[in-house]
């Protein structure tokens, strides 16, 4: 039995949408002195949640975020069907430790900072393939993902304008059969690369892979962007944001009216030092569970598209001297 | 619109930011001149308590790796490093916060595989090719100026 439609080769269109049940978030110390550090379920004043190293402290971070999910529902593990989520750790490794001990069926994925897009994309198709309860998940932490991509963290260098601040945090999704708001369709992104080669700016790496799926996605909704009550991007920070503005405007796509951008949302850069916004795939998660469902669900809005953006690269591959390869995968929420 | 490599880097630029360079500049000699101050000031310090010249030399590098050291683990080092830039990554005490800050970072991978192993990534380059430089021109002094 059919339980989707392909509108394109790229995006899908629910028969009986998956529908969000619950969420939660938890952050870390500098996400809560953000401007959304009230709106997240948890925050955590120590960084190594509790932890002997960084790489523990992401996956304590993964697990109890999912832990007190189920908690917040009153769940078990094992109502749980299965689990669909990853981290910015070589071999996924946060993730996977944490599933260890949840001991939920695991999808482990990497999407880079697009995970959270891609967890909700591959849960959605779960649920509506028949699955009960589904959890997406991704986080990231700021010390393990600098330990692992730039300097030790008492290195002392200065980062460019267009640096990101990797966002110690993680957002879970609950799938399945009731709650609000619901996802209608998705848009499974397409890698481009467009030649960028500078790790420091991420933003003009991604922007061309976010530009090309919002495309297609509105192209096969046949929609256009003031359909939608607001666009959010994962992590394109300050000058990426811009870059895809202008990307789409010399397509004639004006987006500018009610598009944000997750990592210019999670901090403030008058207040914190993070140069061009917050990036990593527990920016887009943390800020989706912590704004943007909780704001859909009070009724302040009622269409969105959710875009998250990840640069597939690794430090291997900088060194190499390649180009950054990226894509973004579209989810659109919608309150019936 | 289809744009090519070249294209894109041009529509990326136009739309970035420089580094605030004559800023950075300025910080960078201003600490990095107040270090070697700090350099000559143990130097006449070390002099006056009757230390030869070449060992107050070495006794004013192992001053500045030590203090660069300490203020490295007790998370300090990167506040001023950010702040000056080159100022402090040029004297030795950058290099000194090179090699503390992965023994900090990597001591949970453990003492040898960890610690030892990892040390020298960021410092390893400078003292393979100083060394390197240091034998290419010891070979033109041999070969020509001896």
């Amino acid at each position: 039995m059919k339980s989707f439609d392909l509108l394109a080769p790229h995006t899908i269109a629910f028969d009986d949408p998956p529908k969000v049940t619950a969420w939660h978030s938890t952050v870390g110390p500098m996400e809560a002195e953000g401007p959304l550090g009230g709106c997240f379920d948890k925050t955590e004043s120590d960084p190594y949640f509790g932890q002997s190293s960084w790489e523990c402290a992401e996956s304590t971070l993964f697990k109890n975020n999912i832990i007190n999910l189920l908690d917040k529902e009153c769940l078990k593990s094992s109502d749980i069907d299965f689990m669909t989520g990853g981290d910015l750790l070589n071999q996924c490794t946060a993730s996977g430790f944490a599933a260890r001990d949840l001991a939920i069926p695991h999808i482990g994925l990497y999407g880079a900072c697009s995970t959270m897009a891609e967890s909700l994309l591959v849960g959605s198709l779960l649920v509506s393939g028949g699955a009960n309860r589904v959890i997406a998940s991704a986080c990231s932490h700021f010390c393990s993902a600098e330990k692992q991509y730039r300097y030790p963290l008492e290195y002392g260098s200065q980062r460019t304008p267009h640096s990101q601040w990797t966002v110690t945090g993680s957002g879970a999704v609950l799938l399945g059969t009731s709650g609000s708001p619901v996802i209608t369709h998705a848009t499974c992104g397409t890698v481009i690369d467009l030649g960028i080669t500078d790790q420091n700016h991420m933003g003009a790496a991604m922007a061309p892979a976010f530009a090309d799926t919002i495309k297609k996605h509105l192209a096969a909704l046949n929609a256009s962007p003031k359909d939608y009550s607001m666009i959010f991007s994962g992590d394109l920070g300050k000058f990426g944001k811009k870059i895809a503005i202008d990307l789409l405007k010399a397509d004639g796509i004006d987006i500018s009216q009610n598009f944000e951008d997750c990592g210019c949302l999670i901090y403030d850069p008058n207040r914190q030092d993070v140069h061009a916004g917050g990036s990593g795939c527990g920016c887009s998660a943390s800020v989706l569970t912590g704004y943007i469902l909780p704001a859909m669900r009070k009724g302040k809005m009622d269409r969105v598209l959710f875009i998250a953006t990840g640069a597939l690269l690794s430090p291997l591959t900088t060194q190499q001297g390649e180009s950054i390869p990226s894509i973004a995968h579209a989810i659109e929420f919608r309150t019936p | 619109m289809e744009l090519t490599k070249n294209q894109y880097a041009a529509f990326v630029k136009k739309r970035s930011s420089a580094s605030p360079i004559v800023l950075d500049t300025a910080r960078a000699f201003a600490v990095g001149g107040f270090i070697c101050v700090v350099g000559q000031a143990l130097k006449n310090f070390y002099l006056s308590q009757g230390m030869s010249d070449t060992l107050s030399s070495t006794a004013v590098s192992v001053t500045l790796i030590a203090a660069a050291a300490v203020l490295t683990a007790f998370h300090i080092f990167d506040y001023i490093a950010k702040f000056s830039g080159a100022g402090t990554l040029v004297p030795i005490t950058g290099f000194a916060n090179s090699v503390v800050s992965p023994a900090i970072e990597f001591k949970t991978e453990g003492f040898v595989t960890g610690l030892a192993v990892k040390m020298f990534i960021i410092a390893g380059p400078v003292i393979v090719y100083g060394m390197a430089s240091a034998f290419v021109a010891g070979i033109i002094y041999f070969i020509f100026m001896r």
